[in-house]
């Protein structure tokens, strides 16, 4: 019943991270199964973000290993790597709680910002660019085509040319994760895609989800509070508190987990079942 | 009028200098929000090399046309590389270990870096005014007025020719590349959040050593430029040309580089209509004061972006 075990993109192993006395995350070990997509849940402080951070080279971690496998078969150790290689080599691609694009950008330049190395590769570090010599002008157009194709699956493509700052708040947050898979990932972390989204906008957003997954064969790794979102798109769901795994299954399994209830709802036994229907557990 | 556009010419030339040295600041202070006070000395060493190779290859207002300007071609290119060497190299050991510390712990190496090359250009070049005989000599005649103190002619010479085309070829070339190249676009994304692009794979301590090497090969320019308009430079010269660079950079609004041209030019312009009408002793008395007037008026510059707070 743990097929995310046989052949996972991203192992997380022993993973330890103080700060200073505060021990954040404390012997995590998960896997996150190729294909799938992986919520990590837990209440507020449990030490998620941390998990990310580790992941994407932010924090090194103090005890740990993360092994990310490819689908060719190289691995990596992320926490050996530093931030630009995970993304360019290893092929993490992350998006952040708050909106991190290059507001002043337009929306296609932020994706072709996400495409730099390729571009930087086939434009002999930017000479050819300038005087727009046949490979680099080849190059450039797949990048572009790529943006669009992005673009158009996002619903932004009439909005190209605009700055990236002018869009409302649940297009930046698609536009983010369009601009994370140009890069080309293995594996996609974002850290709560669905903060602030509205109803119809949540339900773009785990379509989204499961075409990157089916579509792009890209594996993706999530945190999330909106129960909604976790339940209906995750195929695997991990779950922490106080820096400590207490779960770790399917979306039915993590549901019925009794550790999971007392750890979000910290209420007796004989009570947990009249509030798991308030808030629709 | 005659005299009037004569000064015009005078003060683009020199204004067209002033903008090459300011991108150099203007980037740097995008990308990392440090004034790269050892910049000026960067465009002092550029001069110096073109001097050095100059005389080497014994170019003199006697050698062909055609090959001198061949020659010119060739110091301009050795003379920036060399210069955007000396760039990466101040980045590398002055600025990029410091990256993440207290924010004026680079404006102090900067100074220091600065200080540096004047005394090493000091010791190694002396201290004395090196002279370069003029290259090129003649020019066109745009207008003659004759009145009874005798004939003024409006010139533009070859000289001033050159610089304002390779200046506005040069612009016209970074401005391309700043805007439609992978490189551009990542140092803009890099100015906007240098933690976001490098998890978007841009390697961004490459793209911060990029800029100031290519800062420092447009100053490598103006070095050459300056040495041959004036025909003399010493160690020091990187000194007042920086601050007026500077000055440029800021009246253009810090950051922008159309901002930056425009700056110089117009700092170039006002150094060279204050000496022509009013006194030359007040030249940098009256660009600074512009510089004040505007700062007071419009903080950001004339074309620089508010400052927004992040969130």
């Amino acid at each position: 019943m743990t097929p995310w075990n046989d052949n996972p993109v991203l192992k997380v192993e022993h993973l330890t991270m103080r700060f200073g006395g505060l021990v954040a995350i404390n012997d995590l070990s998960f896997n996150v199964g190729r294909g799938d997509i992986t919520a990590l849940i837990g209440p507020n402080g449990a030490g998620k973000t941390t998990v990310f951070n580790c992941i994407t080279g932010f924090y090194k971690p103090t005890e740990g290993r993360l092994v990310m496998k490819q689908k060719k078969g190289d691995s990596f150790l992320l926490e050996r790597m530093p931030d630009f290689k995970i993304s360019a080599r290893a092929k993490v691609a992350r998006t952040f709680q708050n909106i991190r694009l290059f507001g002043g950008m337009t929306l296609l330049e932020n994706l072709m910002v996400a495409q730099h190395n390729p571009l930087m590769l086939a434009s002999g570090m930017s000479v050819a660019g300038i005087f727009g010599l046949a490979g680099y002008r080849q190059a450039e157009t797949e990048a572009i085509d790529r943006a669009k194709y992005w673009l158009n699956r996002i619903g932004l493509i009439a909005r190209a040319d605009d700055p990236a700052a002018d869009l409302p708040y649940g297009d930046q947050r698609r536009l983010e994760i369009a601009r994370a898979m140009c890069t080309g990932p293995e594996i996609l972390c974002l850290d709560e895609p669905a903060a602030g989204l509205n109803p119809k906008e949540s339900a773009e957003l785990n379509a989204l989800l499961r075409f990157i997954r089916d579509e792009h064969d890209t594996s993706v790794l999530l945190i999330e509070h909106d129960m909604s979102v976790v339940m209906e798109i995750s195929d695997h769901v991990v779950v922490l508190d106080y820096g400590e795994k207490i779960s770790d299954g399917t979306p039915e399994e993590v549901r019925n987990d009794p550790a999971v209830i007392a750890a979000y709802l910290g209420v007796a036994d004989e009570e947990v079942e009249v509030v798991e229907e308030e808030v629709g557990l | 009028m005659e005299y009037f556009l004569q000064q015009l010419i005078n003060g683009v030339t020199l204004g067209s200098i002033y903008g090459l040295i300011a991108i150099g600041y203007t980037m740097v202070y995008g990308i990392i929000g440090m004034i790269n006070f050892a910049h000026g000395d960067i465009f002092m060493v550029g001069a110096f090399i073109a001097l050095i190779l100059i005389v080497a290859l014994g170019l003199t207002a006697a050698t062909p046309l055609l090959l001198l300007i061949l020659a010119l071609g060739l110091v301009l290119v050795i003379a920036m590389a060399l210069s955007a060497a000396w760039g990466w190299t101040v980045e590398r050991v002055a600025y990029r270990p410091l990256r993440g510390s207290f924010r004026l712990a680079p404006l102090i190496t900067a100074i220091g870096a600065s200080i540096t090359l004047q005394n090493y250009i000091q010791i190694s070049q002396g201290a004395r005014n090196k002279p370069l005989q003029p290259l090129f000599s003649g020019g066109f005649t745009l207008a003659e007025k004759t009145s009874e103190q005798g004939t003024f002619a409006v010139q533009i010479s070859y000289m001033q020719i050159m610089i304002i085309v390779t200046t506005t070829v040069l612009m016209v070339g970074f401005t391309l590349l700043i805007n439609k190249t992978s490189l551009g676009r990542a140092q803009r994304a890099c100015e906007q959040d240098r933690k976001m692009a490098s998890l978007l794979g841009v390697n961004v301590d490459r793209t911060i050593s990029l800029t100031f090497v290519m800062g420092a090969g447009l100053a490598a320019v103006a070095g050459l430029m300056f040495l041959l308009y004036y025909g003399v430079i010493d160690f020091y010269i990187g000194f007042l040309a920086g601050v007026k660079a500077f000055t440029a950079a800021v009246l253009g609004g810090i950051g922008s580089l159309p901002g930056a041209m425009l700056g110089g030019l117009l700092i170039g312009l006002i150094e060279t209509f204050w000496s022509g009408y009013f006194s030359v002793e007040y030249k940098d008395v009256a660009a600074f004061s512009i510089l004040a007037i505007v700062l007071i008026f419009m903080p950001e510059g004339l074309l620089g972006r508010p400052e927004v707070e992040k969130v």
